[in-house]
C-alpha cells in the first residue's frame, strides 16, 4: 500500500509538471493544445531511446527529451500561429494521433505496439524497488518546485504580462508594438518542453512505454487539472493535478463496487464520469479553486490628479 | 495494385468522407467553431444504424435514415444543452468542451455496446468488374446515397428561404440579425443537419468495414483534413477536399502501410496550412 501511495504521488508530480507547462500555453498565452499527450510521448520516447540504445546518461536523455518535444512544439506553433486558433487545435490533435500511429507501426524505432521496455531509472539497481520509488518521488517533487518557481517568475516578468495581454486582446498587444507571433511561439516552445520533461520522467520511472499509453484521455486529465485548480496560476495547476490524480485513483477503486457491470463497462463509466466532470467544471466553475490574481498597476485617482 | 483501381476507390471513399466533412464545415461557417464532437456523432450514427439493421432487421437504406435522424437529434440536444453556453465563453472553452463531449458520448456507446467489432447485415453480392476495375454493388449504393444526401443539402441551402437564412448568418451574423433572421433557429437547424450528416457518414464508413466505438475518432483526422484542404467553412470546398484526401489516402497505399491512412490526412493539413491556409476554395459559406 505504501508502495502504491508513492507511485501515485510520482504520477501526481508528473501531472503537475504537465499542468505547469500547459499553464504557460493555455492559461497565460491563451493558446490551445489538444495534443499535449503527443509532446509527452516525444519526451518519453526520445529520452528512453537515447538512454537505452545509445547509453546516454539519464539527465542528458531527459534534457534531450524536453528539447525534442519543444522543437516539435515550435514547429507546430510556427505553422499555425498566424491562423485562427481552430487550426492549432486541429494540428495539435493530429500531431498526437499521427505520432501514435507512427510509433505503433514503425517497429524499428521502438518495437511498435510492443513498446519499449527496460528503460533505465537513475540508481534503480543500487536502491532496490522501494527506495528507488521514494528517491524518484524526491526527484519529481524537485522538478515540480523548480518549474513552479520558473513559471511563477515568468508570470510576473514582462514576458508573462505580454502573454496575458495577447491572451486578453491580441490586437491591442500588437498595437502596443509586441511581436505577437514570437511571443506565442516562445510560450508554446516553453510549455511543450515541460510536457516533454514530464514524459521523460514518466518513462524512466515506469521503465516501460508503449503507444497505447499516450491516448487522448491524458490530455483531458491535464485540462481537468488546470481547470480544477484555476487556470492561469501556478499554484492552481499543482493543486489541480494532485486533486485529479486522487480523483482518478479513487474512481479506479469505485468502479468494481458497482454491481452487474463488466470491466469494459466500468472503464467506459469511468471515462464518461471524467468527461462529465470536466464539462461541469468548464461550464460552472471555470475560475477554479484558486482564481488567477492579476495585479493591475496602481493608478492615481482622478481627484488627486485634478488637485495637483 | 493498379493505380486506376486505387483512384476509383479513393473517389468512392472521398465521396463518403465528404458527407461528415460538409457537416463539419457547415458548423464552422454558421456556428463559428470546430466541433470535435463530430467524432462521437459519427459513432452514434453508426450504432443507431446497427440497431436498426442488425437488431430490428431493417434494410440498409432505412437504417441509414435512422443513423441520420438519431445522430441529428443527439447533435441538436447536446449542442443546445452543452456546447451553446460554451460558445459565449470563447473558442478554447468550446473546443475543449466539444472534446470532452465527444469522449463522454463515445463512452456511452461503449457502455451500451462494448468494444467488439460489429458489422452490418446486407446481402453479399458479386463485385462488378469493368475493364479490369472492380466495385462492389454495396459501394455503389453507398456512393449513390452519399451523393443524394449531399445533393439534397445543396438544394436546400441554395433554393429555400431557410437555406438563404443559413447562408446569411454564415456570411454576416449581425446583418442577418438586423434583417430579422432568427439566428438561434438557424443554429439549431445547422446542428441537426450537420450532426445528422456526421451520423450518416459514420454508418456509410462502417458499411465498408466494421464498426466499434472508436470509428468516429479514427476517421476524424481524415474529415478535418477534407474540410481544411477545401477551406474551413466552404461546402463545395469540403467536397473537393474530401475527394482529394480520399484519393491521396488510397494512393498512399502504393508506398505506405494502410495504418498510415489518417496520417496522410494530417500531412495534407500541414501542406495546405503552410502553402495556402484558406484552402482550395477560400472560406465562403457557399
Amino acid at each position: 500500500m505504501e508502495h502504491y501511495a508513492v507511485a501515485i504521488a510520482v504520477t501526481a508530480g508528473i501531472y503537475a509538471l504537465m499542468a505547469l507547462g500547459m499553464n504557460v500555453i493555455w492559461g497565460m498565452a491563451g493558446l490551445i493544445n489538444l495534443g499535449l499527450v503527443g509532446f509527452f510521448a516525444v519526451g518519453a520516447y526520445v529520452s528512453g531511446l537515447l538512454t537505452l540504445r545509445l547509453g546516454v546518461p539519464i539527465p542528458l536523455g531527459m534534457a534531450a527529451g524536453a528539447g525534442a518535444a519543444s522543437a516539435f512544439g515550435v514547429a507546430v506553433a510556427l505553422i499555425t500561429v498566424r491562423l485562427r486558433g481552430d487550426y492549432l487545435a486541429i494540428v495539435t490533435l493530429g500531431f498526437a494521433e499521427t505520432l501514435r500511429i507512427v510509433m505503433a507501426n514503425e517497429l524499428w524505432i521502438a518495437n511498435g505496439t510492443d513498446g519499449l521496455s527496460g528503460i533505465p531509472g537513475p540508481f534503480r539497481g543500487a536502491f532496490g524497488p522501494h527506495l528507488f520509488n521514494v528517491f524518484y518521488l524526491g526527484l519529481v517533487v524537485a522538478a515540480v518546485v523548480v518549474l513552479f518557481f520558473l513559471v511563477d517568475r515568468l508570470a510576473h516578468a514582462p514576458f508573462g504580462r505580454v502573454l496575458r495581454a495577447i491572451r486578453d486582446d491580441e490586437e491591442i498587444a500588437q498595437v502596443a508594438g509586441k511581436n505577437v507571433v514570437r511571443f506565442k511561439v516562445k510560450a508554446f516552445g516553453f510549455g511543450t518542453a515541460a510536457l516533454g520533461l514530464a514524459g521523460a520522467l514518466y518513462g524512466h520511472f515506469t521503465s516501460y512505454i508503449a503507444p497505447d499509453l499516450f491516448a487522448p484521455l491524458l490530455t483531458l486529465y491535464i485540462k481537468l487539472s488546470l481547470l480544477a485548480g484555476g487556470l492561469g496560476n501556478s499554484m492552481g495547476a499543482v493543486v489541480g493535478a494532485v486533486l485529479v490524480v486522487f480523483f482518478l485513483e479513487s474512481t479506479r477503486f469505485l468502479m468494481p463496487l458497482i454491481p452487474g457491470i463488466t470491466a469494459v463497462q466500468g472503464a467506459a463509466l469511468r471515462e464518461l464520469m471524467i468527461a462529465v466532470v470536466l464539462l461541469v467544471i468548464l461550464r460552472f466553475y471555470a475560475k477554479g479553486l484558486i482564481p488567477e490574481r492579476i495585479e493591475h498597476p496602481h493608478l492615481p485617482d482622478a481627484a488627486a490628479c485634478a488637485g495637483s | 495494385m493498379d493505380v486506376l483501381q486505387l483512384i476509383l476507390n479513393g473517389l468512392m471513399a472521398g465521396t463518403i468522407l465528404a458527407v461528415p466533412a460538409i457537416g463539419l464545415t457547415a458548423m464552422f461557417a454558421v456556428l463559428r467553431f470546430t466541433n470535435f464532437a463530430l467524432a462521437s456523432h459519427m459513432t452514434i450514427g453508426a450504432f443507431a444504424g446497427f440497431v436498426a439493421n442488425g437488431w430490428l432487421g431493417w434494410p440498409v437504406a432505412p437504417s441509414l435514415l435512422a443513423a441520420f435522424v438519431v445522430a441529428g437529434l443527439v447533435g441538436l440536444a447536446t449542442d443546445e444543452l452543452i456546447l451553446k453556453p460554451f460558445r459565449a465563453a470563447g473558442f478554447i472553452t468550446t473546443a475543449i468542451g466539444s472534446i470532452a463531449l465527444t469522449i463522454a458520448l463515445e463512452n456511452c456507446i461503449r457502455f451500451a455496446f462494448g468494444n467488439e467489432l460489429r458489422g452490418y447485415n446486407f446481402p453479399i453480392r458479386r463485385d462488378w468488374a469493368w475493364g479490369g476495375l472492380h466495385v462492389s454493388p454495396q459501394q455503389v449504393e453507398n456512393l449513390v446515397i452519399a451523393v443524394i444526401a449531399m445533393g439534397l443539402l445543396f438544394a436546400f441551402v441554395s433554393f429555400t428561404r431557410t437555406g438563404k437564412a443559413m447562408r446569411a448568418v454564415a456570411d454576416n451574423p449581425m446583418l442577418a440579425a438586423i434583417k430579422g433572421v432568427n439566428a438561434d433557429l438557424v443554429a439549431r437547424l445547422v446542428s441537426f443537419l450537420a450532426m445528422g450528416l456526421a451520423g450518416l457518414g459514420g454508418m456509410l464508413i462502417g458499411l465498408d468495414t466494421t464498426i466499434d466505438p472508436l470509428i468516429g475518432f479514427k476517421t476524424i483526422l481524415s474529415i478535418f483534413a477534407a474540410a481544411v484542404v477545401g477551406g474551413l467553412g466552404s461546402l463545395p470546398g469540403a467536397v473537393a477536399g474530401a475527394l482529394l484526401v480520399g484519393v491521396g489516402e488510397e494512393l498512399s497505399l502504393l508506398v505506405l502501410s494502410p495504418a498510415y491512412r489518417s496520417a496522410v490526412g494530417f500531412l495534407a493539413i500541414l501542406i495546405v496550412l503552410t502553402l495556402r491556409p484558406r484552402g482550395l476554395v477560400s472560406a465562403r459559406a457557399y
